[in-house]
């Protein structure tokens, strides 16, 4: 065993480790700083791989931005210290469901990929990854930033009804100037 | 010079520059907004001028009682000032001092580490905000959250004009090709650099999320002795960061007269200067208000640094 087998067997535990503990862990936003700690051991298995400019992307954006995104919307819903007992989650099928799923998919990819040797990849130097992102695969590319803009206009005419909302009836509408009143200038 | 001893100089001296530049930056800033506001500042402890007054807050920081509020969650609240301190410690080790290598640690991306590791210090945010079990801490963390969130977009438009017009991601890299005319070219993209780092590091003007006169301290409110000490070591290391940072990506790092022997010094000199302008801006500029804060962020420094995108391209494919 090399050291890097050593690593991604450490961060793959920690890894699944925090991941396990963000679906069982009973207190809310704790779940959400075991996805950073799951995500983060996720970024170092990239790293240790070789593939430094994913490593970094996923740190960015996951943990930069995904997850405090998530934190931040249930900080602003309903965010108790310590355990929520209320919550609806039957353990038992769950637990079998997950763990099912998890052990089948393992068997399956030690399956798949037992007899085949593959030659070590380069290492995912910017240049790298720009280069293939940019030439290969540059209409997939594309067509994934066509969806998120798309996403991004659909974000703004949902949180936007004045945008493209027919004519109310009068009664109505003297209802939608008072809102528009409400809100600070 | 053998490995061991290579990496153990490089270690030793980023954590000379982490322990000292932050206190010089304190003693500046204590030193600084008195004059500026017209008074003398602390001048007692150390005899000569008041040098060792950061020492001696150092010294009562540590003596004073480890409270955490009822009803916060320990582990978290303990935690959270680390992960504040922490990232800083990890982009010190990036930022290029002088020529020939003179950077803890040189790496092909550093500049996409950087900015990477900058986005985790909303996470201490949160963590501090939430486990702190007040709802001032909270109304601040969400403050921070948002505000942090907003600026990272220009701040990371901004490094990547500079990343395109040099063609590489290397922090040491982008300084070997950087030509004085930059300072015009670059121009937008390094005020909106320096501007959105500001709000990154939560400085005043952009200290909304700590609000002195209507959230007690933010986030901090609850915080007392080391770990206290922590988040303030934490708010001036990120003052070296972001001088360092613009230093290297827009004031052209250690270029200068005599720079193959005195570059180091070119590089700190442009960091203590730009140390000096975040501390001028703070007793200057009142409070941003919420609203004006993210409308500064969306609507004047994003298309800013767009724009900047876009001149880059255009000289750069003309070049």
């Amino acid at each position: 065993m090399t050291v890097a087998d050593i690593l991604l067997l450490a961060l793959g535990a920690v890894a699944v480790g925090a991941g396990a503990l963000v679906v069982s862990s009973t207190h809310l936003v704790r779940s959400g700083l075991y996805l950073v700690v799951s995500l983060g051991a996720i970024a170092g298995l990239y790293l240790v791989l070789g593939a430094e400019l994913v490593a970094w992307v996923q740190v960015l954006v996951y943990v930069g931005a995904v997850v405090v995104l998530l934190l931040f919307a249930v900080m602003l819903t309903r965010a108790p210290i310590g355990p929520s007992t209320d919550l609806d989650r039957p353990p038992g099928p769950s637990a079998l469901i997950g763990a099912g799923v998890g052990l089948g998919l393992a068997a399956l990819f030690v399956d798949a990929f037992r007899w085949i040797e593959f030659p070590r990849a380069d290492p995912g130097t910017a240049e790298q990854v720009g280069r293939e992102v940019f030439g290969t695969w540059v209409l997939p590319f594309e067509v994934l930033s066509i969806l998120l803009l798309s996403a991004l206009v659909g974000a703004i005419v949902l949180s936007r009804p004045d945008l493209g909302a027919r004519p109310a009836p009068p009664a109505a509408e003297e209802g939608s100037g008072e809102q528009e009143a409400e809100v600070p200038a | 010079m053998p490995l061991w001893l290579d990496l153990l100089v490089r270690v030793v001296a980023v954590m000379v520059g982490f322990l000292v530049l932050p206190l010089l930056v304190g003693q500046a800033e204590h030193k600084v907004m008195a004059h500026m506001q017209g008074r003398v500042g602390p001048m007692y402890a150390g005899a000569f001028h008041g040098w060792a007054q950061l020492v001696a807050d150092g010294v009562k920081f540590v003596q004073k009682e480890d409270v955490h509020p009822h009803g916060a969650d320990r582990t978290v609240f303990r935690l959270a000032p680390i992960v504040a301190l922490f990232p800083y410690l990890i982009i010190i080790l990036t930022i290029p001092l002088g020529p020939n290598g003179l950077v803890a640690q040189r790496l092909d991306i550093g500049l996409f580490l950087v900015l990477a590791i900058l986005g985790i210090g909303v996470v201490a945010v949160l963590m501090s905000a939430w486990a702190s079990a007040n709802k001032y801490s909270l109304l601040g963390g969400l403050r921070g959250a948002a505000q942090l969130l907003g600026y990272e977009l220009p701040l990371v438009l901004a490094a990547a004009s500079v990343a395109m017009a040099a063609g590489t991601l290397s922090l040491p890299g982008i300084v070997e090709v950087w030509r004085p005319w930059w300072l015009i070219w670059q121009a937008p993209a390094a005020l909106v650099f320096f501007i959105a780092g500001l709000a990154e590091i939560r400085r005043p003007p952009f200290d909304m999320p700590i609000a002195d006169s209507e959230l007690v301290f933010g986030y901090m409110t609850e915080y007392t002795g080391l770990r206290f000490a922590f988040f303030l070591l934490a708010e001036y290391v990120g003052i070296i960061v972001i001088a360092g940072l613009t230093t290297v990506l827009f004031l052209g790092g250690w270029h200068g007269p005599f720079a193959d022997q005195l570059g180091w010094l070119w590089t700190l000199l442009k960091m203590g200067v730009l140390s000096f302008v975040i501390i001028w801006f703070r007793v200057t500029y009142p409070r941003l208000r919420e609203d004006q804060l993210q409308r500064l962020c969306w609507l004047i420094l994003v298309p800013v640094s767009l724009a900047q995108l876009v001149l880059t391209v255009a000289v750069k494919s003309l070049l």
